[in-house]
């Protein structure tokens, strides 16, 4: 069963069938779709939606929820996700399941409401204080905007951290066919550590404070060794990268874009082919590896080198040649820009 | 060594070194204020049922002492994280506990804002008029004249405003069940403020609503004075700003009913509305990319939507990218849509295939991105002032007169739609665009006959003068 659908209203179905429980929020273009979904399914389905006075609210009512041992969720773009970054990072520190969507705007600053990427490093890097990292998932497509949403809640269940979906205003306010997940996501059980009220989670403490430096640094090695366990949850996608002089690599709606540009310079008789990250935390560097090996890289995002600092990281290449295309501001980089740069790389390497 | 208190851990194992005894400096009031909570918890038979929120600060460590679910959050969150728990259990008891800084500073609007909604948590606000764990700093609640690290002159009401009265406040507010302020100088005021706590808590376990107290307290160390003087200070000089008793107490009246909602399911919600096939793979199916724009409120992005409806239901990809934000308010709107056979990579567009144009600008915008094999259908009433790339067909196409002839004038985006049928743009079967077009109209059912009118009158022109 299938809908022709708005990516943003789809992360609102991806959040019914992960169970999410509650909704806080506050408005932000280009995200507020997702709120007003939320608004309009989650009470009749039992569910709680509060628009919350502010995003620093709205995050630490998650906290509160999550605390409780509920799913929640919070939508917002740009500036939003930025006051949230301190309760990210309590979230992370008290171990706490949530989901955030960044649905990405232009900035810094207010910026403006046109797609960017300009949030990498805060979602991947991790925006807030600490040693602590952030589940982060891009979606390309209407279709993943509602699957990647689960998985979100799915991995923020498994691993007790904060997830994000890093999407773009392309893809929140795009339409596509949405195909309905079959099934409800399983509910893990979080008694041994939430409080919810009752006997059984009295004994719990749900906190991110530890006074004794040597405790608080056990604490800080847990969560390191968990995120080393996260690295078996990588994703990506390859396309036509066997035989390709030239590997495009983007994630999000770049990945869209580049695709479009793999296509026509294959029609034109170049040998291109395209990595695509899907988890962006834990970074699928083995599977960029596999793809790139000792190619050259054209790197094509609508920020300012932030993924292609990621690609330079993670590619054990010796001093492979990567390339950025890039645009910012909400100007998208056209698929013919892409061309360009991919036939100069190309022409320049015979 | 104290003796162990009803509604307190046996031992205080969370905490370093001393198990029986708390942390808290001699002649501080948070141990006799959490001692009255943790009693009241106890006598009300409620510890199973709460989840107490500890703040930041002195107060921070709350949960090694109170026996009962607890949780810890960011500095002045307090009240949004019970505002989430409340929610996450509506059925249970939250006690949220802030300090001054932390309630009346940086998290007031959080604490205004649940109280204006009258979340259903005990609320508890110990004023010492400092901050005490950072060191003794200018709080919002500090006295005028008042000397404290960031102060060392005396609060200066002219630049620093005069002391928040948080009670007063929130009584301006409508939900609130019960607001009281009380204080922990002495004995007498201590039973008082027993009581209050108590009252409080019963709000809770009857499901009444938001119960706020106030606590004056005496901070010893950052008044760098001895547990009399503190408690003096108090009494002798807070009280005068922050004066004692209830200013509000409705835990009589019955709790009101929130709004009734009927109950759906998912499958009545999500999947009913979901009526298509899977996609299946036509490679047979050229891609074409159309443009579409115009001014906002011409039905530029509704045009497209019935193109990419139609495209949909035949199981084709579809992708429509529009431009949205303060661009579609009376400023020009444009969409892409891209329908193919495969897998569609870009939904944004370079080059259409087709370009629908209702307006100068747009015709200014994409006419000089369009290539030799694409076509352009624009309103005839505007003049085509732009150099037409080489290759292009261009068809002047009288919507706005087709569509007001025939008694509708908002209809020249059906008009369009119609002639794009005639041209053979659209790569389907013409009754899969009349379905498309008349499920557009599903909410205004009356504008379907009059819409189909238009499309029949512009594909008869089009015929006519065009093909």
């Amino acid at each position: 069963m299938r809908k022709f659908i708005k990516g943003n209203d789809a992360v609102t179905i991806g959040a019914i069938y992960a169970g999410c429980d509650a909704y806080f929020g506050y408005p932000i273009t280009p995200a507020s779709e997702i709120a007003h979904t939320a608004a309009l399914y989650f009470p009749p389905l039992g569910k709680e939606f509060l628009q919350a006075e502010c995003e620093t609210a709205a995050i630490n009512m998650m906290y509160g929820a999550a605390s409780a041992g509920k799913l929640s969720m919070t939508a917002s773009s740009g500036p939003g996700v930025s006051l949230m970054q301190e309760g990210m990072s309590y979230l992370a520190g008290a171990q706490l399941p949530a989901v955030v969507v960044d649905v990405m705007r232009t900035g810094p600053g207010l910026g403006n409401i046109g797609p960017e990427q300009g949030d990498y490093n805060q979602a991947v890097k991790g925006g807030g204080h600490g040693n602590y990292r952030t589940i982060v998932l891009a979606p390309n497509s209407v279709q993943e905007m509602c699957d990647l949403t689960i998985k979100c809640f799915e991995l923020s269940m498994r691993y007790r951290n904060p997830a994000l979906l890093l999407a773009d205003a392309v893809l929140g306010q795009m339409m596509e066919s949405l195909t309905i997940p079959k099934d409800m996501l399983p509910r893990e059980d979080f008694s041994s550590w939430c409080v919810r009220g009752d006997a059984e989670t009295r004994k719990n403490l749900v906190c991110s404070i530890y006074l004794e430096p040597d405790l608080q640094e056990d604490h800080n090695w847990l969560l390191q060794e968990k995120y080393e366990r996260m690295q078996c949850e990588t994703m990506s996608e390859s396309y036509l990268c066997e035989d390709a002089d030239l590997i495009l690599t983007g994630y999000g709606s770049c990945s869209r874009i580049c695709r479009s540009a793999v296509d026509a310079l294959r029609s034109e008789g170049y040998k291109v082919g395209l990595f695509r990250p899907v988890t962006l935390y834990p970074f699928p560097q083995n599977e960029l590896n596999e793809s790139v090996g000792s190619k050259d890289v054209l790197v094509v995002e609508l920020s300012n080198g932030q993924y292609r600092d990621d690609v330079r990281l993670h590619l054990k290449a010796c001093d492979p040649r990567i390339e950025l295309a890039n645009r910012m501001g909400g100007n998208l980089i056209s698929v013919e820009e892409v061309k360009t740069k991919a036939r100069e790389i190309l022409e320049d390497g015979q | 060594m104290i003796i162990k208190s009803k509604g307190f851990y046996e031992e205080f194992e969370r905490k370093a070194g001393r198990k029986r005894t708390t942390h808290y400096c001699a002649g501080c009031g948070h141990g006799i204020i959490q001692k009255l909570i943790a009693e009241a918890m106890a006598d009300l038979g409620i510890q199973d049922d709460t989840v107490f929120v500890s703040p930041v600060g002195c107060a921070a460590f709350c949960y090694y002492y109170l026996d009962c679910g607890n949780v810890a959050g960011p500095h002045g969150r307090a009240a949004a994280v019970a505002s989430g728990l409340v929610r996450a259990i509506p059925d249970k008891i939250v006690i949220a506990y802030q300090g001054d800084g932390d309630l009346g500073a940086i998290g007031f609007n959080n604490a205004f804002q649940a109280a204006n909604r009258g979340d259903g948590f005990a609320h508890f606000f110990v004023n010492n008029a400092l901050y005490a764990m950072t060191g003794g700093q200018l709080a919002p609640t500090s006295l005028p004249g008042q000397k404290t690290t960031t102060s060392p002159y005396g609060r200066d009401v002219v630049k620093t405003g005069e002391p928040l009265k948080v009670c007063e406040i929130f009584n301006q507010l409508d939900r609130p069940v019960y607001i009281e302020r009380v204080s922990v100088a002495d004995t007498k005021r201590i039973m008082k403020a027993r009581k209050a706590i108590r009252k409080a808590l019963q709000i809770q376990k009857e499901g009444k609503g938001y119960a706020f107290v106030e606590i004056l307290s005496p901070c010893p160390t950052n008044m760098r004075a001895d547990s009399v003087k503190a408690a003096q200070f108090v009494t002798d000089e807070m009280e005068k700003t922050f004066p004692l008793g209830c200013l509000r107490d409705r835990s009589d009246e019955e709790a009101p009913c929130c709004m009734d909602i009927a109950p759906r399911s998912v499958d009545d919600i999500v999947s009913a509305d979901y009526e298509g096939d899977e996609i299946t793979d036509m490679p047979d199916i050229k891609e074409r990319k159309y443009k579409f724009s115009g001014f906002g409120g011409q039905g530029i992005l509704s045009l497209g939507l019935v193109l990419a409806d139609a495209a949909s239901e035949l199981g084709r990809h579809v992708s429509w990218f529009p431009s949205y934000g303060p661009e579609q308010r009376g400023g020009s709107a444009s969409c892409s849509v891209v329908v193919s056979g495969l897998e569609i990579g870009s939904p944004a567009i370079d080059h259409p295939d087709v370009l629908v144009a209702m307006n100068q600008p747009s015709l200014e915008r994409f006419l000089p991105t369009m290539q030799s094999g694409s076509v352009l259908i624009y309103e005839s009433s505007v003049p085509l002032e732009i150099q037409v790339p080489e290759g292009v067909t261009v068809y002047p196409f009288p919507a706005a007169d087709i569509a007001s002839d025939n008694g509708v004038a908002k209809a020249a985006n059906t008009a369009l739609l119609g002639c794009m049928v005639e041209l053979g743009l659209l790569d389907m079967p013409d009754e899969d665009v009349a379905a498309a077009l008349a499920r557009s109209f599903a909410a205004k059912p009356k504008l379907v006959d009059s819409n189909k009118k238009v499309f029949e009158a512009a594909r008869a022109y089009a015929r006519e003068r065009l093909v």
